[in-house]
């Protein structure tokens, strides 16, 4: 069998894509989340800030760790796999990529080190700032990285010269037509994201009659968040769907699963795209509800697949079916928000054993429904990597073998697969231990005597011989 | 039209870039690679403690180097990656396994020695695979029209291997300096003792580099033994830093050892610069012809010539709120 580079770089791509995607998703909503902590914490000096602050600090450096590494391989992916498209796009790609680099990357890897080990080391004001800058960074980066996905899929202020894309605006191309709504779109996923977690993690403490006061208060925190942010993320949703249509009229219709352009056309809830035949199997929706959702007219427009050429179309299915599995997520995610509310009375959302065993359900709930939007996007734009004018075909890399692509991309899972699986475990692990005072400290203590190293820690002689050389030391540095 | 050769500042600007990320990710690659041949268990936790906190933003350097490539370059970047392909791919992989070690060692129990091994293995591939990228990029790569043509391999040679291992000495040379500067006692008695022969190791495999080299390329040769005799100054200047870190050692100052190596590091990246200067893609491009688009590279110029001293003056920052001997107990774990 002939191995073919272009569709494993694919695979690969959407591999590590989607890999990465769900670290960074989280963690831009729990940066936020440990900022407001660290301000409540300064402003009331209540440990339970502190506490809560501390552990959820522990779980974001562990997802922070894999979420950087990650990143770190999509960076150089556009080069090992899609030279040309590297080649072609560095005029306006290289530029944001950059500033994404010395914007954010830098502030947040410099003020993670101070927010992780600097509590002791600076005043409580520094380490507040530290854990607010941490939190700027990430959406500083997600501004940009935003900016430069967008701008493939509705590429703008630009113009080509011998096959190269040079920028003839740059306010048009960083904010091109639909970089607004997928900002806002994924500002608002990652709180959803971050909010559902902390939730399902406080719920599951509440279960289990742990840390009662401190969970509590998170608890109650992240439903008065989710209560605003799931139903705004139906509205900018719907706009972001418009944005669409307007762009992208066949990645609209291969959501909506329809085929051919007409009006009155049906909101699909079942159907299984048939590609090969260009029509839908078992059809089942609501009539015209899809021409109302779109055009807010049940007798609008809708677009058709067939608009296109059949090469020009992305994978229906897929996209079809991402789309709803996102949907849906959504509406039980408001719904929980608003099952949240109606519990307030009494405090009851803090007790009701089966609304938060859902909400420990709902904890993995976003990262699902963040990477089934992804697909939706992403795939819904084959075969395009910049929409309507540079095709995934003429991107790949020329010198690319079938055989190194599949080296790699199995270097990857596997290399991928140990990792995550380590770090689920881990992350398990901290969210066992909990708020409470790590045990493995007693343990290390435990374990101290048996080291013949660590009674003298420091020799005295040592110790005074460094006196005179402190300053040139701290010179070095 | 054009006012300023903005190719030439460029060209500054990743070569800033580049010695940024050898000099700060060197250490931390070092301590990585000594850290099986550490005393004990106790100090390979004050070793890993003495890098935690900066070495996330030591590593962003390489991802600007990338970054930047491609903005500025973009010829570059889309000729070395292809040719390089599976040596990225090591590197990628060896720098994952060791950053998440820095999380996960400290969370590990019975399987702490499984981190120990990604942590010092990652940093190990990493490091040979940087020197390997040196090696290559001196040999120079078979293009065609702006594209790389040759094989998947054509970068692994006896030549590569050299600088591979010249990469990996080296790094443990910044580690282990690093570790007389941030650590006491027993552990820093290692550190020294280990220093010299690393040095030794260095000039050795540097020595063999610097004669292969004019072998491997014919501009080298050309450069290095007709035209311009003042790049001479610099193996020169290699060797006073060597000789600097050997007394320094010897009269067993702290923070000496490490500055002098940095300065070998500096010196002889410079004289790897001037061999092969204006040639980026050695042998067919020089810097100008692989740049970017003149508005590009300006768009870019203006917003780093803001923030790079921003992000110089908080990195030096948090080195500072980390100065002085880091000890086993001490992070957030």
């Amino acid at each position: 069998m002939e191995l073919d580079p272009l569709i494993l770089s694919r695979i690969q791509f959407a591999f590590v894509v989607s890999f990465h995607a769900i670290f960074p998703v989280f963690t831009i909503g729990l940066a936020s989340y440990i900022a407001v902590l660290e301000g409540l914490a300064f402003k009331t000096e209540n440990p339970v800030w502190i506490k809560l602050s501390a552990f959820w600090t522990r779980v974001f450096a562990v997802v922070f760790g894999m979420g950087v590494v990650s990143g770190i391989v999509m960076s150089f992916q556009f080069g090992t796999n899609w030279s040309n498209f590297a080649q072609a796009t560095a005029n306006y790609l290289g530029p944001i990529l950059s500033y994404e680099v010395v914007t954010a990357f830098f502030l947040e890897a410099a003020f993670l080190g101070v927010l992780l080990f600097g509590r002791d080391k600076v005043p409580a004001g520094l380490h507040l700032f530290a854990a607010i800058m941490v939190a700027t960074g990430t959406f500083i980066s997600s501004f940009w990285i935003l900016s430069a996905n967008s701008w493939m899929q509705t590429p703008a202020g630009f113009e080509l010269r011998e096959g190269v894309f040079h920028v003839t605006s740059w306010s048009e191309a960083i904010f091109n037509p639909s970089f607004p709504y997928r900002f806002m779109h994924m500002a608002l996923a990652s709180f959803l994201t971050g909010g559902f977690v902390v939730a399902g993690v406080s719920a599951w403490y509440l279960l289990l009659g742990r840390e009662v006061e401190a969970n509590r208060k998170a608890l109650s925190m992240c439903l008065w968040l989710l209560l605003f942010i799931a139903p705004a993320q139906l509205v900018v949703g719907d706009f972001h769907g418009l944005n669409t249509l307007e762009h992208q009229p066949t990645k609209v219709a291969a959501m909506e699963g329809n085929w051919e352009t007409s009006r009155n056309v049906p909101l699909l809830l079942f159907a299984i795209p048939d590609q090969e035949n260009q029509r839908n199997l078992y059809e089942i929706g609501i009539p015209s509800l899809a021409s109302m959702i779109l055009t807010h007219d049940w007798n609008g427009e809708v677009p058709g697949l067939k608009d296109v050429p059949v090469e020009e179309q992305p994978p229906v299915a897929i996209v079809f079916w991402s789309f709803r599995v996102m949907v849906a997520l959504g509406m039980l995610m408001i719904a929980f928000a608003v099952a949240g509310l109606l519990l307030r009375a009494g405090g009851r959302y803090a007790r009701n054993p089966w609304f938060l065993q859902g909400l420990r359900f709902m904890s993995i709930a976003p990262f699902f429904a963040v990477l089934s939007g992804w697909f939706v996007t992403e795939v819904g734009r084959a075969p395009w990597l910049v929409y309507g004018i540079m095709s995934q075909a003429e991107s790949v890399t020329p010198s690319l073998t079938g055989g190194m692509a599949l080296f790699t991309l199995i270097g990857y899972i596997v290399v991928y697969g140990l990792v995550f699986t380590a770090g689920v475990y881990y992350l398990m692990r901290v969210l066992y231990v909990g708020l409470e005072e790590r045990h493995d400290e007693d343990e290390h203590e435990a374990e101290r005597p048996k080291r013949p190293f660590s009674a003298a820690h420091v020799p005295f002689e040592i110790e005074e011989d460094d006196h005179h050389r402190k300053p040139a030391n701290q010179g070095g540095l | 039209m054009e006012l300023f050769d903005l190719p030439l500042i460029w060209a500054f600007i990743i070569g800033f870039g580049i010695i940024m990320y050898v000099l700060m990710d060197g250490f931390d690659l070092g301590v990585g690679i000594l850290f099986p041949f550490a005393p004990n268990e106790e100090a390979r936790d004050t070793m890993m403690n003495s890098v935690a906190p900066v070495w996330d933003g030591n590593e962003t350097w390489l991802v600007l180097g990338g970054a930047g490539l491609l903005a500025a370059f973009p010829m570059v970047y889309s000729i070395f990656l292809p040719a390089l392909y599976i040596g990225v791919f090591l590197l990628l992989a060896g720098l994952i396994f060791r950053g998440v070690a820095f999380e996960f060692r400290f969370k590990a129990r019975t399987s702490r020695y499984l981190w120990n091994w990604a942590f010092a293995g990652g940093s190990t591939v990493a490091a040979f695979a940087q020197g390997a990228v040196v090696g290559a990029y001196i040999q120079g790569f078979e293009t065609a029209n702006g594209v790389y043509v040759g094989g998947a391999l054509d970068w692994l040679t006896p030549f590569t291997v050299l600088t591979g291992l010249g990469m990996l000495a080296g790094y443990s040379l910044l580690g282990s300096t690093w570790l007389i500067l941030k650590t006491e006692g027993r552990l820093q008695e290692w550190a020294y003792r280990i220093t010299l022969p690393l040095l030794a190791a260095v000039l050795v495999v540097f020595g063999l580099i610097s004669v292969w080299t004019p072998f491997v390329d014919e501009l080298v040769r050309d450069r290095w033994f007709s035209n311009l005799s003042v790049i001479w100054i610099l193996p020169v200047l290699t060797l006073l830093c060597a000789y600097q870190i050997f007394r320094s050692v010897r009269g067993r100052y702290e923070g000496l050892p490490f500055v002098a190596t940095m300065g070998l590091f500096i010196t002889t990246y410079l004289g790897l610069v001037v061999s092969r200067w204006p040639y980026v893609v050695p042998p067919d491009y020089t810097l100008w012809e692989a740049a970017s688009a003149y508005e590009s590279q300006l768009f870019l110029l203006l917003g780093l010539l803001f923030v790079i001293p921003i992000v110089l003056a908080y990195t030096a920052w948090t080195y500072w709120v980390f100065r002085g001997k880091v000890r086993a107990g001490e992070g957030y774990h």
